[in-house]
């Protein structure tokens, strides 16, 4: 729960109406013309928060739930696995988009939504039900940990981390770099597209690497790819492997993790079992699992599809989806940019459907994700994405687009620069 | 809206029975939107990215134009640029123009 905002903030919120009892309102906040539910509070979440209140002029309430306490950006997050940043410098509070723009943030979590009465349910009794006019669902991704199965207990998650999800997770998997003596092999398996991130592997990869090479020079890190080749920036990646790490990386394309044996520490796939010092396995992943409660999870019992207009779910109406948990588009990434994108794209729809308006038929969006191969140096890939008429959804617009010419200390800049927009564009 | 005055001039001459189509008037808004990420909301910066909030609507045209034909030295605004149209570019130009700059 945020410091500020309590049980009795709650009940008053729910009975006035939110814009009314929350700071920045100097004007007197406009009668609410409809409730928005946003669960998830990371990049589309927070995204749309803010841009329903700021393009609606506060006219629609807001609720943003998230489990957490604090925003903790998966982006630049490889980085403290290298040593060249600390969990705090990615680590931001929701109070801005309280303060700011009026945006309810709550702590808790949803157990359930009645798509049909229009209600969600807290876990904890604490806060009740919630009514809503629409709900956006931003929750990111689950692991399919029954893929598995040697790391479907607690304890084998706390051994072998993910780190895919920024936070405890990242801190332990560092802890246990650190730990591991000069010599050790890093074992870091990477699951079948479509994941959360595609060059964030082989970023994380760079960044261990890195690591070794200042701190550990005897280790290595074996990749084990359930893909058959680099998912994103293949030649770039190759090229940095090639200068900058050469002997630290035994790059193993489908290489598909199908278990783990924490006795022996060691990953096995089909044919092989590789044996490791410090094991980091990304499971497969789906779309959070509220998707699932909300019966909105339509493509291979994974993600979930959307009219790309509204990012409405295509089988339940008044429930709108954005970031990694939809069925992408094609060429479209989970990234945390695409979810900004996509939270903006929808908070623009969901103003126009509450206030009557029209809809904009020709959305537009763009991706912009860099990687850092280093401490110093970075990279990009772009793309840009337009409504196609005829095939009813967005379509990377042909000629524009592209990757870095290599990766450059400047592009390293503008990667800090991308970071600190993003996030305050999110949260600020 | 400076935009508009051309676009308006044009739809006098146009014979009454075509039905021309009124500009969406969010469509600067919504298409400025997607430059945020780098050039901060409603292109106030925070970072080493060009501030785009409150500058001239010409010279932002200009400098994506040089962007475009690769007369500018650039990483990635030259790849961005070519998704965009010149309608849309000017729509997004004058969008910025009309924001406040940060601080201010």
């Amino acid at each position: 729960m945020s410091p500020d905002f309590d049980r009795r903030d709650f009940i008053r919120l729910v009975g006035a109406g939110a814009a009314a009892t929350l700071a920045g309102c100097v004007m007197g906040p406009p009668k609410p013309v409809g409730r928005v539910i946003v669960i998830g509070g990371g990049f589309g979440g927070a995204t749309v928060s803010k841009y329903l209140r700021m393009w609606s002029e506060g006219a629609i309430q807001v609720f943003m739930i998230e489990r957490e306490a604090k925003f903790v950006s998966c982006p630049l997050s490889n980085l403290i696995l290298g040593g060249s940043r600390n969990i705090a410098q990615n680590t931001f509070g929701y109070e801005r988009l309280q303060k700011n723009h009026g945006v309810a943030v709550v702590q808790g979590e949803i157990a359930e939504i009645d798509t049909a009465k229009r209600v969600v349910k807290f876990k904890s009794n604490k806060y009740g039900n919630l009514t809503y006019d629409r709900v956006v669902l931003a929750p990111g991704i689950d692991f399919l940990y029954d893929q598995i199965p040697g790391l479907n207990t607690p304890e084998a998650q706390r051994r072998v981390p993910h780190a895919w999800k920024a936070g405890e997770q990242t801190v332990a998997l560092r802890n246990q770099l650190e730990a591991m003596q000069d010599g050790g092999v890093f074992v870091f398996s990477i699951p079948k597209a479509p994941y959360r991130c595609p060059p964030g592997p082989y970023e994380r990869v760079c960044q261990v690497a890195d690591y070794f090479k200042r701190a550990k020079p005897r280790s290595k890190v074996v990749v084990l790819d359930a893909n058959p080749q680099i998912t994103s920036k293949g030649k770039l990646f190759q090229a940095a492997w090639d200068t900058l790490y050469k002997g630290y990386i035994d790059y193993q394309p489908n290489q598909e993790a199908k278990d783990v044996d924490l006795r022996t520490m060691t990953v096995k796939t089909e044919f092989d079992s590789i044996k490791g010092d410090v094991l980091n396995v990304v499971p497969p992943q789906t779309a959070g699992a509220i998707a699932h409660a909300a019966g909105v999870v339509t493509a291979n019992n994974r993600w979930c599809e959307v009219n790309w207009l509204t990012a409405e779910s295509t089988v339940v109406p008044n429930v709108h989806v954005i970031g990694d948990a939809t069925q992408s588009a094609p060429g479209m990434p989970k990234s945390g940019s695409m979810a900004n994108q996509q939270g903006k794209l929808a908070a623009a729809a969901i103003v126009a459907l509450t206030t009557g308006k029209p809809v904009n038929q020709t959305p537009m969006i763009n991706n912009t994700c860099y990687s850092y191969v280093s401490a110093t140096e970075a990279m990009h890939v772009t793309s840009v994405h337009h409504w196609d008429a005829a095939k009813k959804t967005l379509l990377p617009v042909f000629g524009a687009g592209g990757v870095s010419p290599s990766s450059s200390a400047l592009e390293k800049q503008f990667a800090d620069g991308w970071a600190l927009n993003i996030w305050n564009d999110a949260l600020g | 809206m400076k935009c508009c005055l051309p676009l308006a001039a044009a739809l006098m001459v146009l014979p009454l029975t075509t039905h021309a189509q009124a500009p969406d008037p969010l469509l600067g808004r919504n298409l400025a939107a997607s430059c945020a990420m780098c050039h901060g909301t409603d292109g106030r910066s925070a970072g080493i990215t060009e501030p785009l909030a409150g500058r001239p609507a010409k010279e932002i045209v200009a400098t994506l134009r040089l962007f475009r034909e690769g007369k500018k030295p650039a990483t990635i605004m030259n790849q961005i640029v070519k998704g965009y149209t010149d309608a849309q570019v000017e729509a997004i130009a004058e969008y910025f123009s009309d924001q406040k700059p940060a601080g201010k």
